[in-house]
């Protein structure tokens, strides 16, 4: 084999590297204890952290702070633990040795806010909350952030797995028969590049509930570059696979769905991708002007109470949710597309 | 590398078409203009023949390949397969391209499988799949991705997707003009083996005198475009062939002579 993929060879150079880390250990102290060093400083910064918040007494009125300590000093009991029994901990050490300068930095940036929130308020403080006021939310604001993180995910899949589904329909239709395309262009052209948000008001009277318009809405955003990269990759697909089906004995339908739709995948993905991301700006506005639901309105409500704590909780919760999504996505790609070479990895 | 028991014990109907060209004549439509590219060609191919059809660039010896594989309908005059008339694309003549052109998306396997697929006969006929890939001697390489193979092994590969059809006229445009010379003298002789196996009946185009004379027995050269049969040449050599037999580079010359290249020679 002359070639290999490159997702192959990086999985080759991953367990290299693995590799070279685990032998070093047990072989050589010094060495051992270097590659082990950020580690310890990042189990250092921990502590640090956990000290910060309970040296001096809090500005305000935060239950959670004792709370934190403890679990910072289990956090930086675990890492100095993984650095030191590395050897002995297989791939979770190994891995963890390659993410302790992000724990190192993580434990330093937590201790900085801690003390320039709680302790000192270098930061003015109802707007810049402390960290245990964060964890105080998680905790005792628990049941609502949940109904708020399912009526989201519950809104956005509807709305998106209909948007991806009608636009990549549209897309191979549009790239594939002259006539349908002859119609739906000039319809595409008009509406599509509109952004989706620009429907609201229309949207929210002529629906018969907010949910349903809030579907349609992001329904739209994702069905638009989903239809225009279906298309092109359609469109796109070289006369000589056509050419060679043909010969072989392939009917129209297997042109389409074993030649034509297999062919376009990469584009479809790609329009997949965009398709998320506007539909992510969609759901969170639409949350916020009519569905009374979900964490788009969950960060309205919590501005308008001025529980700025609620706010940050919110913010992290739909950046894990949004990057998930991404990853979900890129991880379907990954397995659909393996035989493409030097895909991105996300 | 070629012959391999295990393709041996799989029972093809060894025999090739009849191919009949009958006056045929084809043009091109280019911004407004009429291109002629084929002037009343008829030629008449035994059934097993090995015929290769040499050309100047670009003089349609490929728009005459597409004729028979019946991927294109010539302007006017006939072409028929074994008295049949031919109107469109059939798994019984098949096309190896001077691209391999195979599907990036599918494994080797899967490529080689495509027509019996098409045909929606693959359920059934999954042993003619290996033992296609036995006879281009890539058994091991059945899961690999097109990206993966070298150019003459997946030169390889769209020759096993054509043979496992059981093609009764294989049409070969080019199909080892891209390959570096070495990989291209292997695979000559490879063909060769093939067609005698198999006995069906093969078109090449080429622009390789020598490779036209060490291949197959009948040698049709055509003009500049709008292309006419200008000399129709057999070529009786035993097979193996020797590339030094003085016989063909006898033959060579007064081919390289037709084609307007014997000063060079």
């Amino acid at each position: 084999m002359s070639t290999y993929s490159a997702s192959e060879a990086v999985a080759l150079a991953q367990t290299a590297e693995e590799g070279a880390a685990l032998a070093g250990q047990p072989l050589s102290l010094p060495i051992s204890f270097l590659s082990g060093g950020t580690g310890v400083f990042a189990s250092l910064a921990w502590v640090g952290f956990a000290l910060s918040c309970l040296w001096w007494t809090d500005l305000g009125d935060w239950s959670r702070t004792h709370e934190l300590a403890f679990a910072a000093f289990f956090v930086a009991g675990a890492v100095l633990l993984a650095t030191l029994g590395g050897s002995w901990l297989g791939r979770f050490g190994a891995s963890l040795q390659r993410r302790a300068p992000w724990l190192l930095v993580l434990g330093l940036f937590l201790t900085l806010w801690e003390v320039a929130t709680a302790k000192f308020a270098w930061l003015p403080l109802p707007f810049f909350p402390p960290p245990q006021s964060i964890i105080e939310v998680y905790t005792d604001d628990l049941p609502k952030l949940l109904d708020s993180v399912f009526a989201s995910v519950k809104l956005q899949l509807g709305g998106y797995v209909i948007g991806a589904a009608v636009g990549f329909l549209t897309g191979v239709s549009i790239g594939w028969s002259r006539s349908v395309g002859y119609w739906v262009h000039p319809v595409l052209r008009f509406i599509g590049p509109l952004p989706a948000t620009a429907w609201l008001p229309i949207a929210f009277f002529a629906f018969p509930s907010s949910w349903s318009a809030s579907t349609f809405l992001i329904a739209l955003a994702t069905g638009f570059p989903v239809t225009v990269l279906t298309w092109s990759g359609v469109a796109s697909v070289s006369n000589a696979y056509y050419d060679v089906a043909r010969t072989l004995g392939a009917k129209p339908s297997f042109l389409v769905l074993k030649v034509a739709i297999p062919a376009a995948l990469p584009h479809v993905f790609v329009g997949l991708f965009m398709g998320l991301g506007s539909s992510f700006a969609v759901l969170v506005v639409a949350e916020m002007i009519g569905v009374k639901a979900g964490l788009g309105w969950y960060l309205q409500w919590a501005q308008g109470w001025a529980a700025y704590a609620n706010m940050y909780a919110a913010l992290i919760v739909m950046s894990l949710l949004c990057s998930g999504a991404i990853t979900l996505l890129f991880k379907a790609r990954d397995h659909l597309l393996v035989w493409q070479k030097g895909v991105v990895k996300w | 590398m070629v012959a391999h028991a295990v393709a041996e014990s799989i029972a093809y109907p060894a025999a090739g078409a009849a191919l009949d060209i009958e006056n045929v004549s084809h043009a091109f439509d280019i911004d407004g203009a009429v291109l002629p590219v084929l002037e009343d060609v008829s030629l008449i191919v035994e059934p097993g023949e090995f015929i290769a059809l040499l050309g100047p660039s670009g003089c349609g010896k490929s728009t005459l390949l597409r004729l028979v594989a019946g991927l294109e309908r010539p302007r006017s005059g006939v072409l028929r397969e074994d008295n049949n008339r031919i109107t469109g694309p059939h798994p019984s003549r098949v096309v190896v391209f001077q691209d391999p052109t195979l599907f990036p998306w599918r494994s080797v396997w899967d490529n080689v499988a495509l027509g019996l697929e098409a045909q929606g006969i693959l359920k059934s006929h999954r042993q003619r799949v290996d033992a296609a890939l036995d006879l281009v001697g890539l058994s091991g390489f059945r899961n690999a991705y097109p990206h993966q193979l070298s150019g003459g092994m997946a030169q390889r590969v769209a020759l096993a997707r054509a043979l496992v059809n059981d093609p009764k006229i294989l049409v070969l445009d080019e199909p080892l003009g891209k390959l570096d010379s070495l990989t291209r003298i292997t695979m000559q002789a490879e063909i060769v083996a093939l067609w005698q196996r198999k006995g069906f009946t093969t078109l090449l185009v080429t622009h390789d005198v020598e490779e036209a004379l060490f291949l197959t027995n009948r040698v049709v050269v055509l003009s500049d475009r709008p292309a006419h049969i200008k000399a129709d040449i057999r070529v009786e050599r035993p097979y193996p062939r020797h590339r030094g037999d003085p016989y063909l580079a006898d033959l060579r010359k007064r081919i390289l002579g037709l084609l307007g290249l014997d000063a060079t020679w």
